[in-house]
């Protein structure tokens, strides 16, 4: 293991006294050394590099108005007048859009792909590995090469300015994460452990809800969670399925604030921390499981 | 058909049941993506007028006028370069980036949490934040480098950058790398896991010096992290749209227009050619997807 072949930095003492407590054998107690100290220090530039933009954000979105044409890294009072400001600003229904169309294309897609999921993971038959290869395929397609399309294709349905449109216009785009992801959770799960359940007189769809489910959660909640912010994220297919500001979702109604003559910065800002704080909060829930299911099918 | 139905009904029910568990995923992939597909090409071959009225068939012509168009050579080579810049920047920029994570040092995993933050927003309100930050009298981008001494040594006291298509596309080539190193960082720090520490002892018995171990033994155990994320980088920054969108829309003129841009800014009144123009990005697409198909063994992934 990586533990043992770099030097223990400041947190070697509570380290090593955990490893005591656990009986693995730990390299001696060193005060940090000099190399440790240098790359802990170009780590955290390189940490708030890649911070500072959204800091930057907040700061915008905090400045009172008459403060936006100063020149200077802080505001000199803080406006949180703004936050409350920015409800008269009709953003309230661009919200409800955003939660409306995320929370349905998520439910839809866990709807859709764990059956799929469990299927494919369980079963060898014939037309799997077609299956398989149609959802990879489509988790390579992105709504942006097909927005011209998917436009043709909602306008002859009557659909434009319709929520139900991006509902599944994302939940079709972004099912195949969820695929791979249920998959790999559910082929973990020892054929056993379902047996055991239908012995004691559970049915199958009492078993997948009593054994299999339960055991696939944080699958599940991962593919909850990577489905919800990328259909919260998503921005060209909304852009082009709504045409009335109170039925576009966040990412598209914020771009109301940037009029042909001035942009409310402090209000647009305002919008886009709420939007993005919780969605950085989600993603560092599922962070290290993000990668499997996006590199699916193709390393290993 | 006729092979179908002449199976006894135990074993057609037995082909027919994968259906009840995929046929809702195989309906939804039919109606939201394979229907634009047929979609696009449809419109692609019509003509339609300016103000969206469809005047009958258009034949090839939609196709000829794209390719006699002017800006169409330029944009398909500086979507090359968005493409061949963006993913090439990133992965340097990863490597180093995913190296230096994968050391130890106290708070790694709080370092590694800062780095979420591009990937986890909205690359649309990203895009409007350095727009916010390169404003020229007001940006805090513009601040720093004049604070810093940089902004006179560039040769210029003004600092509309995008507002000259040479340095504004530089910028959203580095806000397109800015979004798209933590995904690929992840990638390289997962593929880092994998590399058994024992390699490394070998090496350090064997007397090779850090950059060498690093050339000769790291890198091509990398490989397969390097080719994924590469391969997905290349996917996602030829479709990139919001940055160049929130940024410049792909002004001054065309001049900062990449080929999925250009699509979409084609649509609001030539959406024959805009059809065209995506048929022809399709084409690139469905040729990365083969490639990818090629390198990947997604077929041992998935048995």
């Amino acid at each position: 293991m990586a533990a043992t072949s770099a030097p223990a930095p400041a947190a070697a003492r509570t380290a090593a006294a955990a490893a005591a407590r656990t009986g693995r054998p730990r390299a001696r107690r060193n005060p940090p050394r000099p190399r440790t100290m240098i790359i802990a220090a170009a780590a955290y530039v390189v940490a708030l590099i890649f911070l500072l933009p959204y800091v930057e954000m907040a700061l915008t979105a905090l400045r009172p108005p008459r403060e936006l044409l100063d020149a200077g890294y802080l505001p000199r009072h803080y406006a949180w007048s703004n936050f409350s400001s920015l409800w008269s600003t009709g953003i309230g229904s661009n919200l409800r859009v955003s939660l409306t169309v995320a929370g349905g294309a998520t439910a839809l897609v866990l709807l859709v792909a764990t059956p799929a999921a469990y299927y494919t993971a369980r079963r060898r038959f014939r037309g799997r590995t077609a299956f398989l290869l149609l959802v990879l395929v489509t988790q390579m397609f992105q709504p942006t090469a097909l927005v011209v399309g998917i436009f043709g294709q909602f306008n002859q349905l009557g659909m434009i300015d319709d929520p139900t449109a991006l509902i599944l216009v994302n939940a079709g785009f972004n099912m195949a994460f969820a695929i791979w992801i249920l998959n790999a959770y559910f082929g973990a799960i020892p054929r056993e452990l379902e047996e055991a359940a239908l012995v004691d007189g559970c049915t199958r769809l009492g078993a997948m809800f009593r054994v299999i489910i339960p055991l696939a959660l944080p699958g599940i909640v991962t593919a909850l969670i990577f489905t919800f912010i990328a259909a919260w994220n998503e921005f060209i297919v909304a852009l082009t399925l709504t045409s009335t500001p109170a039925n576009e979702p966040l990412t598209v109604g914020l771009n109301n604030f940037i009029g042909a003559y001035s942009v409310d910065w402090q209000h647009l800002f305002a919008g886009s921390v709420i939007a993005t704080i919780p969605v950085i909060v989600l993603f560092a829930l599922i962070e290290r499981k993000v990668v499997s299911g996006l590199t699916a099918g193709s390393v290993k | 058909m006729s092979s179908l139905s002449n199976l006894p009904p135990r074993r057609l029910g037995r082909a027919a049941a994968p259906l009840g568990w995929l046929g809702p995923a195989i309906a939804l992939i039919g109606f939201a993506v394979l229907w634009p597909v047929y979609e696009m090409f449809r419109i692609s071959f019509q003509h339609y007028s300016p103000d969206g009225f469809l005047l009958g068939s258009a034949g090839f012509r939609n196709y000829t006028k794209l390719f006699q168009d002017p800006n169409f050579g330029p944009i398909m080579l500086r979507s090359l370069l968005w493409v061949g810049a963006v993913v090439g920047l990133t992965m340097l920029v990863s490597l180093g980036v995913a190296q230096l994570f994968n050391q130890r040092f106290p708070g790694r995993r709080v370092a590694r949490w800062a780095l979420i933050a591009p990937w986890a927003a909205s690359v649309m309100m990203t895009a409007i934040i350095f727009r916010w930050m390169l404003d020229p009298n007001t940006g805090a981008l513009n601040l720093l480098l004049r604070d810093l001494g940089l902004l006179s040594k560039l040769g210029t006291s003004q600092a509309d950058w995008l507002g000259r298509p040479d340095a504004a596309f530089a910028w959203m080539i580095a806000v397109a790398v800015f979004v798209s190193v933590p995904f690929s960082t992840y990638t390289i720090l997962a593929g880092l896991q994998t590399v058994p520490a024992e390699v490394y002892e070998a090496a350090e018995i064997d007397g090779a010096s850090p950059s060498r171990t690093y050339l000769a033994v790291t890198l091509p155990l990398l490989r397969p992290a390097i080719l994924v994320a590469t391969l997905i980088n290349v996917m996602n920054v030829f479709n990139s749209f919001p940055i160049i969108w929130e940024m410049t829309r792909g002004g001054p003129g065309y001049e900062t227009n990449t080929s999925t841009v250009y699509m979409f800014n084609l649509k609001q009144n030539f959406i024959g050619q805009s059809a065209s123009m995506s048929v022809v990005n399709f084409a690139v697409i469905v040729a990365m997807v083969l490639v990818f198909l090629r390198v990947s063994n997604w077929k041992k992934e998935v048995a």
